[in-house]
């Protein structure tokens, strides 16, 4: 008798992970009747699904980001159950708002992290580590050779670098990511040093946080703005602007950018920024194995990032590894090398 | 250590040049003259001789990590550096003020002598109580190849602005095969002796390719126009009935060329002549891989120099009756060439002008470029007649025109991971040619596409891989480039049989299938 092949709780297709069982995608790549969300970045969140699921916080950046759809929001550890599978956002530590995203049917428990990071960032939900069978991972920061420094020492060099060119009168323009970066570069400016003016698309995303994060004032910079009113400020932006008509605006300035990829010098000299600094919203080496341990699971699934080799390293270490191609591409080496 | 680390930190951090110039002129100011002057050596290219091997770093640094050693391979393949991948994996463990710069040195080259044990045991305890940045650079120390960004212009002129030295007297003296483990900084820098000095060379001047737009602004009669001989750079002094040799590297070759000797006395003293060595034998000047058997050679036969004789053609007088006559103008200089020709030139002796042409069109400039393979040269140089002698590659007085490369068409069979900025991109290529209905190798290419080109060879390379061997991967036989090279010549080391000079991508040739990409024998049919 032929043994009916039973189909695994989530899938990889041509649209996204796929749960048959609850007939809802995670993440997905393309549109679908029912998306749940694990954060608000583009390669995560993608426009074109009738419904969206997401943790409450994460909707009022969906809205921002994708226009006004149909949106559902559910707090943390709050369970909702579509067609016998019970589903559960978790935090991850990535951005405000980010979830791993726990799935379980009869007994058997699959968690997709989205994107996280193990360390605290002062202003999203520190992760917390769910037990699992089955946990499907990324690793854009999968290689031993990326080992964070305590974040509160990077905010200390940032703060300094600040100081530093205030003195000289030379205004620091300080770039990262417009959702999670930023805001996390702000909450740990030290005001006391000058002003925090922001670009357009920073302060766009800061605005929809400050509804529930507490930030350090900030000023849009507008045409009105002049060279003197920002001189010896901070000005937090977007790494798009570098080198762009906007920044030359700014006048005499200094740039700082903050991305893990700083950790390498050729990615650092290829960025050619004043000053770099090693800050990343993923997890590390350790942050990643760490991770991997305290959810108990036997079986791993690397996504994004070095998945082969942190897949072939967890098989050594006798965890049941492999890995997905998925469409998470967005905070890639190779972005960081060749961009148009 | 602690100071020299921080200078790195801040060079590797900026790409302007001010900054840059600030920060080393600062360093040379407050550092302690031990340190300054090993800084200036490692800027220059000068470093202790290698004690361990790259090869014993890996083992250890896999080995105190407790990384699989494939995972530690991988992470330097992707990292791209030996020193920066070994610098990260490697958590500062304990922290001991680390030693200044010169005594840091002073114990790499102490190690040299020691038992591979002892080495490990040196090496280990400094990887573990340095930072990553002061880890990285002590790396750089061992294994070499500082490329920071600064050459050694900049370095000069950091240096200059510290001691407070004229800028081209400072070149000058940090030129040649100096020693710091046998001078000091005084010594060489500040107060130097005149006999230290009898060596020296004086800084090669340097040609660019010439810019857009050079014909449509430019007049010929402006423009002295000589043959770029393809042979090897070279500077030769005469002083005090002593003849040296020196390559545009720095590297003293006297002892190479012996036949070159006999102008030791034929010449004055207090002569120095810029020019190109060639293989020059029957009237009849060779080809660049004649002398390319003469390069590589650090004992001379009486057979090989009798086979292939070499000779100095000069261009340039540097010095003259012991006078630095760098400052005069071209025109200047080449008539004190052509003076110093005429009383001492004999036709036995391994001494040639090169001829000097001057042209009213720039057609008649472009037909003369055309004779350059016939007068065995690889283009014309194009030299301001009122210019001085410059000091490294300063634009705008001599200029390079080179005859258009060769080229052919061969298809893209291995691509390599890229290493510094083009980490993690399949940017090195390995091109074949057609032999019946084989596919061989006949050359590897690095530059020449575009970063969108790059991007995109790389996604073929990834989806179209065959097989992986480490860091390289055999891809499909699909994609065909018009590969570029300056000259060939038969190899015996090359499974092709030919060697090329200087291959290059020049564009991606998508309206070609492999089918259409040339043989093997197209490429031998253009040997000289």
């Amino acid at each position: 008798m032929k043994k009916k092949r039973k189909s695994a709780l989530l899938e990889f297709t041509a649209k996204g992970i796929y749960c048959a069982q609850a007939k809802v995608y995670l993440d997905p790549w393309r549109g679908v009747d029912k998306a749940i969300i694990s954060h608000g970045h583009a390669d995560h969140a993608r426009w074109g699904s009738k419904h969206y699921i997401t943790q409450e916080h994460n909707v009022p950046i969906l809205q921002a980001r994708l226009g006004d759809l149909h949106y559902e929001g559910k707090a943390y550890g709050d369970p909702f159950t579509i067609n016998g599978v019970k589903f559960s956002f978790h935090p991850a530590g990535h951005v405000p708002g980010s979830s791993q995203i726990r799935v379980e049917y009869k007994g058997e428990v699959w968690v997709f992290t989205g994107d996280y990071k193990v360390q605290e960032d002062g202003i999203s939900t520190p992760f917390e580590p769910v037990r699992c069978h089955t946990f499907i991972t990324e690793c854009t920061f999968g290689l031993p050779v990326f080992q964070w420094a305590p974040p509160a020492s990077v905010h200390e060099q940032i703060n300094s670098w600040w100081a530093k060119n205030s003195a000289t009168k030379t205004t620091s323009l300080l770039m990262g990511y417009s959702l999670g970066k930023a805001q996390r570069l702000l909450k740990h400016l030290d005001p006391s040093i000058g002003k925090i003016f922001t670009h357009g698309a920073t302060e766009k995303m800061t605005q929809v946080l400050r509804q529930y994060i507490d930030f350090p004032a900030t000023e849009l910079i507008t045409r009105e703005t002049t060279k003197k009113d920002i001189e010896g400020h901070l000005v937090l932006a977007p790494p798009a602007v570098m080198g762009s008509s906007w920044a030359k605006k700014l006048g005499q300035h200094a740039t700082g950018y903050a991305s893990g990829w700083m950790a390498f010098r050729g990615a650092r000299r290829r960025r050619a920024v004043d000053k770099a600094f090693v800050l990343s919203d993923h997890a590390d080496w350790q942050g990643l194995l760490s991770a991997i341990k305290a959810t108990g699971c036997e079986n791993v699934i690397t996504t994004h990032g070095y998945t082969e080799l942190f897949a072939q390293y967890l098989n050594e270490q006798g965890w049941n590894a492999r890995t997905e191609k998925t469409q998470y591409e967005a905070e890639t080496l190779e972005a960081e090398v060749v961009e148009s | 250590m602690k100071r020299f680390a921080q200078l790195i930190s801040v060079l590797d951090s900026t790409n302007k040049t001010n900054k840059k110039v600030a920060a080393l002129t600062a360093y040379f100011q407050t550092a302690p003259k031990e340190d300054a002057l090993w800084a200036v050596a490692l800027l220059s290219h000068r470093r202790p001789s290698r004690p361990v091997t790259t090869t014993q770093m890996r083992e250890w640094a896999a080995e105190v990590t407790a990384l699989p050693p494939w995972l530690f391979e991988e992470s330097y393949h992707i990292v791209g550096d030996l020193a920066e991948t070994i610098a990260l994996l490697i958590p500062q463990s304990t922290s001991e003020d680390p030693p200044s710069l010169a005594e840091c040195i002073a114990e790499i080259i102490a190690l040299k002598q020691q038992p591979e044990a002892a080495k490990k045991a040196y090496i280990l305890k400094q990887w573990q109580q340095l930072n990553t940045i002061e880890r990285f650079v002590f790396n750089k120390i061992l294994t070499g190849g500082f490329r920071i960004g600064v050459s050694q212009k900049l370095m000069t002129r950091a240096l200059s602005k510290a001691v407070a030295i004229e800028e081209n007297l400072l070149a000058h003296r940090l030129m040649g095969a100096w020693d710091p483990q046998k001078t000091t900084f005084d010594a060489l820098i500040i107060t130097p002796k005149p006999e230290d000095q009898l060596s020296q060379p004086y800084p090669f001047f340097l040609a660019h390719a010439l810019d857009e737009g050079f014909f449509e602004q430019e007049d010929p009669t402006a423009w002295s126009i000589e043959h770029k001989w393809d042979g090897m750079r070279a500077q030769l002094i005469v002083r005090k009935d002593q003849l040296f040799l020196w390559s545009r590297g720095e590297e003293l070759i006297t002892d190479k060329f012996p036949e070159l000797q006999v102008l030791a006395k034929a010449l004055p003293n207090g002569t120095v002549l810029d020019g190109e060595l060639l293989v020059y034998k029957d009237h009849q000047i060779g080809t660049f891989n004649d002398l390319q058997k003469r390069i590589g050679r650090k004992t001379v036969s009486a057979k090989l120099q009798a086979e292939q004789p070499v000779i100095l053609m000069a261009y340039d007088i540097l010095e003259y009756n012991g006078e630095d006559v760098r400052a005069q103008t071209q025109n200047a200089r080449r008539a004190l060439l052509e003076t110093l020709f005429q009383k001492y030139q004999q036709p036995a002796l391994p001494l040639r002008l090169s001829p000097v042409l001057f042209f009213d069109r720039w057609e008649a400039v472009a037909a003369e470029r055309e004779q350059a393979e016939v007068k065995r040269s690889e283009g014309l140089m194009l030299k301001n007649v009122k210019a001085p002698y410059g000091v490294g590659r300063k634009k705008g007085n001599w200029w390079k025109w080179k005859s258009d490369p060769k080229t052919i068409d061969a298809v893209l069979t291995y691509a390599m991971r890229g290493h510094g900025r083009r980490t993690n991109l399949y940017t090195d290529y390995t091109f074949a040619l057609w032999e019946e209905d084989q596919l061989v190798t006949f050359a590897k290419a690095y530059s020449g596409l575009t970063d969108a080109e790059i991007k995109q060879v790389d996604r073929f390379v990834k989806q179209n891989t065959l097989e992986r061997f480490g860091p390289v991967r055999q891809v499909k036989p699909e994609l065909v480039f018009e590969i570029a090279f300056e000259g060939l010549a038969p190899s015996t080391r090359h499974k092709s049989g030919v060697a090329v000079r200087f291959p290059r991508i020049l564009r991606w040739r998508h309206d070609k299938k492999i089918s259409a990409a040339n043989s093997l024998a197209d490429l031998k049919k253009l040997l000289p």
